[in-house]
């Protein structure tokens, strides 16, 4: 610690700490474009000039650690005539185009001209002017207006790990732009336009919509991946025209991925469902909500007085919120049937019973970044859960070595230590190999029956090389990731992937699908267990049995069972027999109305108030930022009526909050505890033969509301919808890039474009998630069309 | 005694008199009644009347939507909706001034980075309902192209004073 002055004022600070930090922990602040506390230094932008006792000029804070004994002053007039000049400097180029600049209002460069430069320049030669650069469809960019203050090609090699942006001229010739002209591809991209102080990156989809002084902010909670990222939701005229960032040290940090920032634009889409719908004799009629509810619960009472409550199922979307699939698990159970799932990602459930209460993360999201090893077993936490890839990277720069058993070789934006790209059918056996290297190293002895599992298993130098690196290193994890949760084998992967974790000593954490797969867990939105992991519950089927049974009546929450389910052939199958079907849901298309004949508009999460429990079990409420759209009701409000139709008890909320109030009693006590009993696998060998079907999960595609997100859909255009296979199958299936084929696999065929991808593994096809039919793996065939 | 004194005054008639001397006064005075409509007033160049919407010569609306004058207007008569129109720049689909609510205190125009909104001398409007006083970007923009000479004669002769 030493002992500095600031404008007067004592202070103790860190050795080593930058004059700006000390400032900022003080709150004294100092203006300053270039720094940002999450890049790394590069005083270039010399706002920051501050007087230093005994020091000739004036210095720039941000770069000038602090020593013992220092006086400093910010307002000296040697300091204000420092960033008078700099100013005066800055705006030698800058355009006066505020009034048509969308960071009109927020802008740093505006603040800091008002506060910190004088009223009037004596500049009147030319200006310089930059051509406005392309970014892609979600970053503007006017570069006339940069003051190169490099944060944004900062962020770019420092935290996105994609080199995109960077500079090119000297002087008054620099230019920041794309060294090719190429849109930005990273998953967190739109980082830049909260980065930029001035109104050179701005966001492209809200662009011109609304001033930063009309929009009412908003807290609330990401509703896409299990990360739980803090937003703000900009509102202006009843409508969310933006989202940024609120800093959370703990999870986002002051990041945002494009997913969260830009899939508001779903809100608003045109298909949205706005008025409860039935259908009477096949046509489709817009009603109120009584004659709506009446509807549904008729033909649900019809169904379960005819066929039991076995024959109702109901299937929620991991992106509800706890109160709404506490309900929803509420209001099955009570009319008798346990017959309610969310888990639309997986398609092996048996070892449900010894599962964990709820997919945690196994560590804190901060201390994913402490790890030394990680192994992450059908994991793409880059594109899934960005944050999560961000904490991994970080862990990764601090020199902690990234493993990965994979059915694709994803392009991470962080170096692999090792690792081993095989289709899901192989996945096991590679896990076996690991487990066999890492019994070898330290000599400990399998538990029974898993050494006859992996004897014929030849180890190779990737098994070792992971196996040691889990074994040596201190503070390891084993991530098990979304491919992994639709293994056709899931459970014998989590039994061999924990004894991994076992031996290792490592962590096994989850990183589970939507954003609240572990607060539907918690509310007992599962067939076999109750809320807080009660098992003396009603029991009932999994979703794959509920589609594989082909029920009589289905209850569908926020859920596009077609596109969302891993099983999505087999779900659209026994949707399309069902005799009954309510969908509940902010969004409508042509398939759900084929196949349902209720249609009852849910508010998603900006429009109703709820609870999100991210991977790492924090609970994270949130307020309804904008009223819901035409006759769209919250969902809780919804199933509480439905529950009071179908008269059963303890139905009778006010709020959101006495929902919530009593799901958190219920799990209280429930440990973070992800430690299962070993179950052996009866075998690691899975027939296949041919190409194997690999499941593709496009970024943009995972829920409803993204799906409907214009802009994140124009950047996803690239990695549209395909049969995407490598060059060596490619040839020999006889098929070229760009061309029709088809894929077909138990009977299911699909018909889409080949894309030659190189990231595919020699005996896979990845393919949309339609062709994974049923639980078992089976052999894809292929055909030019 | 003031009261007999009073007696007196009201019984010669003394107020009605002094009365007739200050309307005999006015009576022969110079007239400063303006005979309206036919006769007019002098006016300001600075007057604030009716609201315009100007174009440049080229035919170009001025107004960028940046939204300054929604912002500044203290009656919060003006609603603007902007969007990027198709050549990419800033435009609004919506300008509205309610002039039920503006209370004419000139903030917009003053606050005009590029001189769009101005009020004009024009004050003899009327409407024969409600909707007649809302002013459309249209009706603003027609109220402007109408006007445009006597606007951009006002803007020169206060240009000094600015």
């Amino acid at each position: 610690m030493v002992n500095i002055e600031i404008d007067g004022k004592q202070l103790e600070v860190i050795e080593g700490a930058m004059v700006i930090e000390a400032a900022d922990d003080a709150g004294i602040y100092i203006p300053r474009f270039c720094y940002h506390k999450k890049l790394s230094i590069a005083a270039n932008c010399r706002m920051c000039l501050i007087d230093v006792e005994k020091v000739g000029k004036a210095l720039p804070a941000c770069a000038t650690p602090v020593t013992d004994g220092m006086k400093i002053s910010t307002r000296s007039e040697k300091a204000i005539e420092a960033q008078k000049s700099v100013m005066e400097f800055l705006l030698i180029n800058h355009p006066l185009d505020c009034p048509i600049c969308d960071q009109g209002g927020e802008c740093e460069l505006q603040d800091i001209a008002m506060g910190y430069g004088s009223d009037v320049s004596i500049y009147s030669e030319q200006k310089r002017v930059v051509e406005s650069k392309n970014f892609g469809p979600l970053i503007s960019g006017d570069m006339t207006r940069c003051i190169h203050c490099t944060r944004c090609v900062r962020f770019g090699e420092e935290v996105a790990g994609i080199k995109e942006l960077g500079s090119t001229g000297r002087g008054e010739h620099m230019e920041i732009g794309t060294y090719v002209q190429l849109s930005l591809s990273s998953e967190m991209s739109g980082n830049v336009i909260d980065l930029c102080p001035v109104g050179a990156l701005t966001a492209k989809p809200s662009r011109f919509t609304a001033r930063a002084w009309e929009m009412v902010q908003h807290k609330s909670i990401a509703p896409h991946d299990c990360m739980g990222s803090n937003i703000l939701l900009h509102t202006f005229r009843n409508q969310v025209v933006r989202v940024v960032p609120k800093e959370n040290e703990e999870i986002n940090e002051t990041w945002l991925t494009d997913r969260d920032r830009f899939s508001y634009e779903g809100l608003n889409s045109d298909e949205r469902l706005t008025v409860p719908m039935v259908k009477t004799d096949g046509q489709w009629q817009e009603v109120d909500w009584d004659t709506a509810l009446q509807k549904a619960v008729g033909g649900i009472s019809k169904l379960l007085s005819e066929q039991g409550g076995e024959q109702l199922g109901a299937i929620a979307s991991p992106n509800m919120t706890v109160e709404e699939l506490f309900l929803l698990q509420k209001m099955m159970r009570s009319v008798g049937s346990g017959n309610v799932d969310h888990r639309i990602g997986q398609i092996d459930f048996t070892d449900q019973d010894d599962e964990p209460v709820f997919p945690w993360l196994g560590q804190s999201i901060q201390d994913l970044e402490n790890n030394d090893a990680v192994l992450l077993v059908g994991c793409n936490a880059r594109h899934d859960q960005p944050i999560a890839g961000h904490r991994i990277r970080k862990a990764e720069l601090a020199g902690a070595r990234i493993m990965a058993v994979n059915p694709v070789d994803y392009d991470f934006n962080f170096s692999l230590a090792a690792k081993k790209i095989v289709s899901p059918a192989k996945l096991l056996q590679e896990l076996g190999g690991i487990l066999k290297a890492l019994a070898a190293t330290s000599n400990i002895t399998l538990p029974t029956g898993l050494v006859a599992l992996v004897i014929n298993i030849t180890v190779d130098d990737a098994h070792e090389k992971i196996a040691r690196e889990l074994n040596e290193a201190s503070n390891t994890s084993v991530i098990l990731g979304l491919d992994a949760f639709a293994h056709p084998r899931f459970a014998d992967l989590r039994a061999i992937a924990n004894q991994i974790a076992v031996l290792s000593s490592s962590k096994l954490c989850y990183l589970s699908n939507g954003s609240n797969s572990v607060g539907a867990a918690l509310s007992g939105a599962v067939p076999h267990r109750g809320p807080a992991g009660d098992a003396l519950v009603l029991k009932g089927k999994s979703v794959a049995d509920m589609f594989a049974d082909k029920l009589a009546g289905y209850i569908l929450l926020g859920v596009e069972a077609e596109l969302d389910c891993v099983a999505s052939a087999a779900a659209s199958e026994a949707l399309k027999q069902a005799q009954f079907v309510v969908s509940m849901s902010a969004f409508c298309n042509e398939q759900v109305k084929e196949y349902a004949d209720v249609l009852l508009p849910v508010a998603p999460f900006s429009e109703t108030s709820g609870t999100f429990v991210n991977a790492e079990g924090r609970w994270q409420s949130f307020e309804g930022a904008v009223a819901p759209l035409g006759e769209t009701r919250p969902g809780w409000k919804v199933l509480r009526v439905l529950g009071n139709l179908f008269e059963c008890t303890g139905f009778d909320y006010v709020t959101s909050r006495e929902i919530l109030d009593e799901v958190q009693t219920l799990t209280a006590n429930t440990p973070l505890n992800n430690d299962m009993p070993w179950r052996c696998p009866a075998s690691l060998v899975i027939d296949a033969q041919g190409f194997e079907s690999i499941i593709d999960r496009p970024i943009y595609a995972g829920d409803c509301l993204v799906r409907r997100a214009g802009s994140l859909q124009d950047v996803a255009q690239k990695h549209q919808f395909a049969i995407r296979v490598n060059q060596n199958v490619a040839t020999h299936a006889g098929l070229a890039e760009g061309e029709q084929a088809m894929a077909k696999k138990n009977n299911v065929e699909l018909t889409l474009p080949v894309v030659i991808d190189e990231r595919v593994p020699d005996d896979g096809v990845l393919v949309p998630s339609y062709l994974s039919h049923g639980s078992t793996t089976g052999e894809v065939t292929l055909s030019r069309v | 005694m003031t009261a007999i004194t009073n007696y007196f005054k009201s019984l010669i008639l003394i107020e009605l008199f002094r009365g007739l001397v200050l309307t005999g006064k006015y009576f022969f005075r110079k007239k400063i009644t303006v005979q309206y409509p036919e006769e007019k007033t002098p006016m300001s160049p600075r007057f604030r009347g009716l609201h315009a919407q100007r174009r440049y010569p080229n035919g170009e609306e001025r107004c960028i939507a940046c939204k300054l004058c929604e912002a500044v207007c203290p009656a919060l008569a003006i609603t603007i909706d902007s969007e990027e129109r198709d050549d990419g720049t800033r435009r609004t689909t919506r300008y509205d001034i309610d002039l039920t609510k503006c209370i004419f205190c000139g903030f917009c125009e003053e606050s005009c980075p590029v001189d769009a909104i101005v009020e004009t001398r024009h004050f003899e409007y009327h409407g024969e309902n409600r909707d007649d006083l809302y002013m459309t970007k249209e009706k603003l923009l027609a109220v402007g192209d109408k006007m445009e000479k006597q606007i951009a004669a006002d803007r020169a002769a206060d240009a000094p004073f600015r």
